[in-house]
This record gives C-alpha cells, structure tokens and sequence, in this order.
C-alpha cells in the first residue's frame, strides 16, 4: 500500500476523491525541474519547473482536465504519468502502488493498464505500417494472443471506435484526420485499460468531427468505466468533458475540484482570467476580459512565493508569508481547493477594482 | 438577442472595399479537374469582419488566396468571376500591377507567426522593410515609423525593442510584431486565415483584441478564415458558411446564430460545447464532407444529411438566393427550414 503518511498529504487531495470513489491514480507532490545551464562558470545550477508540487486523484469512470497556458506544464504531466520521463520528485500511484516501486509483474500490469491518446493524429501514427499492425502492436507486444485472435481483437475495436474491419488493411493516409484520431483511440483501447491519458484530443480536428470524438470517448468511458487525465486549453471542452480540474499555472496547480462549481463560481482570479478570456458560444454574450497585468513570467528559477504574485491585479505586500514562500492549496469548500493569498481570490477583489 | 452588430467606422455612402462575384477556381489533380472554389460571392464593407467558416476542404483557404492571386499554379487556376478591391478589378491586373497592390492595399496574414518572420532578421528591419516599400522612408525618419508601427500593436519599449530577433519575443509579441507588418502599409483589407488556432486562450484574446483595434483606428476591413465559432461569435459582423467549394448560407453573426435557415449551419453550430453551459450530450453532426474529385451531383450535403432527401431533391444543384434583405441560403426542399415560404424565389428547371 501507498505511504500517505504526513498530514500535509491528507490535506492535499484534491478533487476528483469523493469520498464513495475510490482514486485509480493518486498524484502526489509531483516536480519535474528540468536542470539548465544559464551563465558560464561558477553560477549555481538553473532549473526550469515545469511541474512543482502538483497532487490529484483521478477515479475509474471519471476525467480529470488539466488547464492553463501554453508552457504551463500540463503536456509534463501526462508524460510522467506515462513514465516517459522520470520525476525529480513525488509519487505516481496506481491501484494503491507506487509505479517507481512496482515489481515487474506490476510494471506490466500498469503499462496494460494506462494509454494515451495525443494531439496529432497525423504525427502519431507510423505511415508505414497498415492499421491492423498499428492497432494489434501493444497485443503482439504483449505477446498473449494467436495472430488470429489478435485478428478478431482488432476487428472488434475498430467497430468500437466507429471504423470498419475492413479498413484494417489501409494505411493511415488514407484516412481523414478524424478517422486517424479514431486508430488512435482504437490502439490505446486494445488492451482493454483502465486510464488514457488525453492530450489535447481534439485541437487538430475540425468542429464536427471533434464533437463526433469527444461524443465516442465519452460513450467508451461509460461502456468501460474508463479514467480519463485530459489535457486541454479548451475551456468548452473540459467543461463538457471532464468531471473534476485543475488549473495549473507555471507548474503549479492554483485550483482544483469539481468542474461544474469552478466554472460556475471561480476562485482564483487566474481561472477567472482564462475563463474571460475564453471565446463566447454566441455573439450576444459579451464578456468583460480581465487582463492580467505582467507577462507570464519564466519557469527557470520562478519566485519562491506564490508564483501569481507577480500576475496579480491586487495590491502585494512584499512582507507577507505568501511572498516568501508557496502557498498551499486550501479546501475553500467540500472538494474545492484554491491558492490562497491576499492577492490570488477573486473575492479579495474589492468593488473599485473590477475588469 | 442580437440583431445586428454594425460595422465600425462606416460612412454613410457605399462603403464597399470588397466585392468578390461568381469566384471559380479549379485544380488539376491526378483525379481530374476539381472545383475548389465555385461561385463565390460576397462584398466586405469598410470596418467590417466577415467570416468564412466551414469544414476541412470546404475551400476557405483557396478562395482567400484566389482573392490575392497567389493560386499555386499551374496546378490551379482561377477559371471565372471578378474580385473588385476598391471598384478595381484585380483578376484584370498583369502582375506587376497585383504586386503592388498586394501588401499595400490587401494584405494576409496566416496561421503561424513563426513562418511569417524571418528568423535570422531583427524584428525592426522586418517592419522597416515593409514601410520602406509603401511609404518610400528611410533613415531616421523610417526608423521613427517603424517604432511608431511597434508602438501601435502595442510592444512595450519599441524603442530597445527593435533589435531583438523574433525568438526572443513571446508569441504573443511575434504575433503583435506580425500584426504590425500588416498593417504597416495601411491597407484597406486584411484576409486572415486562422491566424490563432495554434494559440492558447490569452494570448488568442489579445490577438483577437488588437485586429479589433485596428478596425476601429482604420475602418479595415477583414475576412476572418476560421473554424471556430467563438472567433466568429466575438469577432464578426456577418459570416459565410462554405461547403464543398460554395458558400452555404450568408447572413449577420446575429441571423446565423439564433436563426439560421440551412441544416448544415445549425448542425455545424450546435456540435460546439457552450462554455456557459452544461450539456448532457453534444449533438454532432456525422460523416465527413465530400471529396472534391467525387462530388455528388446536385446538392453536396445531400448524402451526409439525416433529412429525408428524395433522389430527385438530391440531384438539384440548389441557388444560392437571398431570401430575405441580407440573408442567402442555398435553397433545397430538405435542408432548409420553412423551404415553402421561399419556394418561389428559385426557378428549378
Ligand atoms: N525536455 C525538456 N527540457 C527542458 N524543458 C522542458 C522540457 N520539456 C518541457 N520543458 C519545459 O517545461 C515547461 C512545460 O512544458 P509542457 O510541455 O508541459 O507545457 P504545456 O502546458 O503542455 O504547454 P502547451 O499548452 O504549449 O502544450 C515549458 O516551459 C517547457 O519549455
Ligand atoms: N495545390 C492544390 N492542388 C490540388 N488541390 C488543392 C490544392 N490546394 C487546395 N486544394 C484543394 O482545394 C480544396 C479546398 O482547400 P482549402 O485549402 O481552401 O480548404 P480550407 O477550407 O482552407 O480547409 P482547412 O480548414 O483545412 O484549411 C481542398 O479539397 C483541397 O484538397
Ligand atoms: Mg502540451
Ligand atoms: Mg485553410
């Protein structure tokens, strides 16, 4: 079993745990520093903090988004969820264990077990290989099943996915972009997993053919019980997809919970940003944009506080604890956790300060 | 609800900046000739956005570069109809002619700023050489423009920012830096072909912003290419809605929105998630549009639609008529609602 020891862990689960689920992913801690070189000689190693101390849960059934600005560290996440890359520190646990203790036998069972979908339908797919070898790889790898049974598996998922059998002798270009999307998803489906990391599904596909992707993973989600870790910075598309979020932040989850009660009373005034920013369904409504002040600032060597202080419309007092060093995420309300400062919550704003 | 936004800027007289009428182009493919673009017509008022929205292949893109002349050919040509810029012709112009007018007059800006700049080239120069082209400047008077230029698209400290190369900008300053060479030259239209979908949402907001603040500065006006209908929700005053090579319906962002009249566009709006909105299901819309080389004949959307189609409706290659002020559809019995009020106004032979 996983250790969950401190108390400071217990008060880090995030969203995504109702107390009746029981968590298939528990992240906890997680960073990724990239070391880089800045200078010559002597200067003390830079790091790039792609992801700094970042916990959620996701639970069977469910998708967890992820959402913030390009660069914020969301694409890292996802990869060492998928162990392509290793974390500088935290831990990833599955089914109760920790991956970077798991024997063998556990190591197997997880990579079964956990698939991805990418961005680029076109990129991911090897040309060269027919859709019946790319979407039997992971079962001849596997090494369980006759060719034939392979055979029949992988009829069997592209009718799932909404292709025919037949199809299974073509080569990728002969398909259109959502049809490649759907190899895709059929490949990550083969084994039969129980968590697909998304990212960014749909972006590459045109609006019909997203919605007829976003429609089939929600059905193979119900169908099977599928967790979801979904990355995306469409705010529509979470919305419509996902259960629980975060939004994220140069590496930093500033609030997580329930997706429906983020979107309908944001927190931080970051979410509010980016909700503001978010284009509008219908040219009736029309928002008032909240502009950040600042730039986004470098995640080589960010601020020790609060990484928003420098983003903040509200006035910061250099002395306060939260200037100094990170704040942690508070449960606000029952499965809502934000960053709290005096600087970071949309209800500090005071009324001369709006827009 | 809303009616109608009005253009800004607009004088009261004709103020027409852009007229494309019966635009045709075709390519030569190892599957025979294709229409990519057929019979496309629409006027762009000065301080007016009209998108052109519409599937993969649905022609957007053809028809903007057809507009600019900058067809790849001899692959594709341009095969008929007229594309007036300011009462010109330019479809009439030789190429020296269209040189000169390109960039000055209509200017396009695409996807990937990126690609627009010259990596190796400091941003300063990039603009310089634009203003130098159409303004003959030089010197400090050229390098006050340029400042001005940068100073505009609002890049803080122009003045030290001149000498940076484009990687050392954000991308949303390279974007800036891009919209600045746009309209270094004043134009009085600007085709932008998706220029933010590789963008997040802030720094797609401010691009967004600043194309809108130049409209309002100059009374440009813009094609907007897109496939996304938040851009054209927060951005147009009216749209146009392409399948297989045709403009579809045309009306006010208002009219296409709460009251479109073809079954496509209503499809093609719904199968969007709200971001207001929690939805239990997105209606989505199946299949994918027709190949070019295998169009069916008659109406195109006719084998991808779930409206009873009758052989005989199918084959009818629907007009595209204006059936109330500002608003044009192309009308088939199938597809489009209330088809028998309107009946009268096509001649099916
Ligand atoms: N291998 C690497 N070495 C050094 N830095 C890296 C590496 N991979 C990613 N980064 C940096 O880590 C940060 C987070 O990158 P990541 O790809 O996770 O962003 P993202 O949130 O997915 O952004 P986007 O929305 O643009 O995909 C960025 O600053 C990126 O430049
Ligand atoms: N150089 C070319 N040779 C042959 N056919 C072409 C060429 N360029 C475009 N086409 C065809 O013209 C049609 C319209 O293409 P266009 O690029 O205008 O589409 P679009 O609406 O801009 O699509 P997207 O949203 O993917 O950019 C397509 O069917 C395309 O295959
Ligand atoms: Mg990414
Ligand atoms: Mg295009």
């Amino acid at each position: 079993m996983a250790e969950l020891g401190t108390t400071d862990d217990v008060a880090l689960r995030v969203a995504g745990s109702a107390a009746d689920l029981d968590p298939i992913i528990q992240v906890r801690h997680l960073r990724k520093w990239y070391p880089v070189q800045q200078g010559f000689g002597f200067a003390p190693p830079s790091h790039l903090k792609a992801v700094d101390d970042v916990s959620f849960d996701v639970a069977p059934g469910r998708t967890f988004g992820i959402v913030g600005e390009s660069g914020c560290g969301k694409t890292t996440i996802l990869k060492l969820f998928l162990q392509l890359e290793a974390p500088t520190a935290g831990q990833i646990i599955f089914e109760g264990e920790d991956i970077a203790r798991m024997t063998a036998a556990g190591r197997r069972r997880f990579r079964r077990s956990v698939q991805a979908v990418f961005q680029d339908p076109w990129a991911s797919l090897n040309p060269r290989m027919r859709v019946a070898d790319i979407v039997g790889e992971p079962l001849e790898i596997a090494g369980t099943m006759s060719r034939r049974q392979v055979r029949a598996r992988v009829a069997e998922v592209l009718t799932e996915v909404g292709l025919n059998a037949y199809q299974a002798n073509l080569y990728p270009h002969e398909f259109s972009g959502g049809q490649r999307q759907r190899i895709g998803i059929a490949r990550a489906l083969v084994l039969g997993p129980k968590v697909i990391a998304l990212d960014e599904p749909v972006s590459a596909l045109d609006v019909s053919i997203r919605a007829q992707i976003l429609n089939l993973l929600v059905d193979l989600q119900k169908q099977r019980d599928l967790a979801y870790l979904m990355v995306s910075h469409d705010l529509a598309t979470v919305r419509y997809m996902c259960h629980d979020m975060a939004v994220m932040y140069l590496g930093v989850v500033q609030e997580a919970g329930r997706v429906r009660a983020i979107f309908d009373k944001p927190m931080h005034l970051y979410t509010e940003a980016l909700m503001s920013a978010a284009l509008p369904a219908h040219p009736g409504l029309v928002r008032d944009e909240i502009l950040l002040p600042g730039e986004v600032v470098s995640p080589i060597d960010p601020p020790a506080g609060d990484v928003f202080m420098t983003r903040t419309p509200l006035p910061v007092d250099p002395n306060n604890r939260w200037a100094k060093e990170r704040p942690p995420l508070v449960e606000k309300e029952p499965d809502h956790w934000v960053v709290e400062t005096p600087w970071s919550l949309t209800s500090s704003r005071s009324g001369s300060l709006s827009g | 609800m809303l009616a109608h936004r009005p253009a800004v800027g607009v004088s009261a007289v004709d103020a027409t900046v852009l007229e494309v009428r019966n635009l045709t182009t075709e390519f030569t493919t190892k599957w025979g000739t294709v229409r990519a673009v057929d019979d496309v017509s629409y006027s762009l008022k000065r301080g007016e956005t009209l998108g052109i929205v519409g599937e993969s292949g649905s022609g957007k893109s053809v028809t903007a570069l057809s507009i600019m002349r900058l067809v790849p050919s001899p692959a594709g040509r341009i095969v008929g109809g007229e594309v007036r810029l300011n009462g010109r012709d330019l479809l009439a112009l030789s190429e020296g002619e269209m040189t000169g007018v390109r960039g000055r007059e209509i200017a396009m800006i695409l996807q990937d700023p990126m690609q627009a700049l010259n990596p190796v080239l400091k941003i300063g120069d990039q603009v310089a050489e634009t203003i130098a082209i159409h303004q003959g400047l030089r010197g400090k008077a050229l390098l006050e423009k340029v400042i001005e230029a940068l100073r505009h698209v609002r890049i803080p400290a122009p003045e030290a920012r001149v000498k940076d190369y484009p990687h050392q900008l954000s991308g949303g300053m390279r974007q800036r830096v891009v919209g600045a060479i746009g309209i270094a030259s004043q134009p009085s239209v600007i085709i932008a072909d998706e220029p933010t979908t590789s963008l997040d949402v802030t720094i797609q907001a401010a691009y967004l912003r600043l194309l809108r603040q130049l409209q309002e500065e100059y009374g440009l006006g813009i094609v907007f290419i897109t496939h996304d209908f938040g851009i054209v929700a927060k951005m147009c005053h009216r749209v146009a809605v392409m399948y297989a090579g045709r403009i579809v319906e045309m009306a006010d962002v208002g009219t296409i929105f709460d009251s479109p009249l073809h079954e496509y566009t209503k499809a093609l709006i719904n199968s969007v998630p709200p971001l207001e909105a929690d939805l239990e299901r997105l209606p989505q819309l199946d299949g994918q549009p027709p190949l070019l080389h295998d169009l069916p004949p008659g109406d195109a959307f006719a084998p991808r639609s779930t409206l009873a189609f009758t052989p005989e409706d199918a084959s009818v290659r629907p007009e595209l008529v204006e059936v109330e002020p500002g608003h044009w559809v192309q009308l088939s019995r199938p597809s489009v609602a209330d088809f028998d009020r309107y009946a009268h106004l096509v001649s099916y032979g």
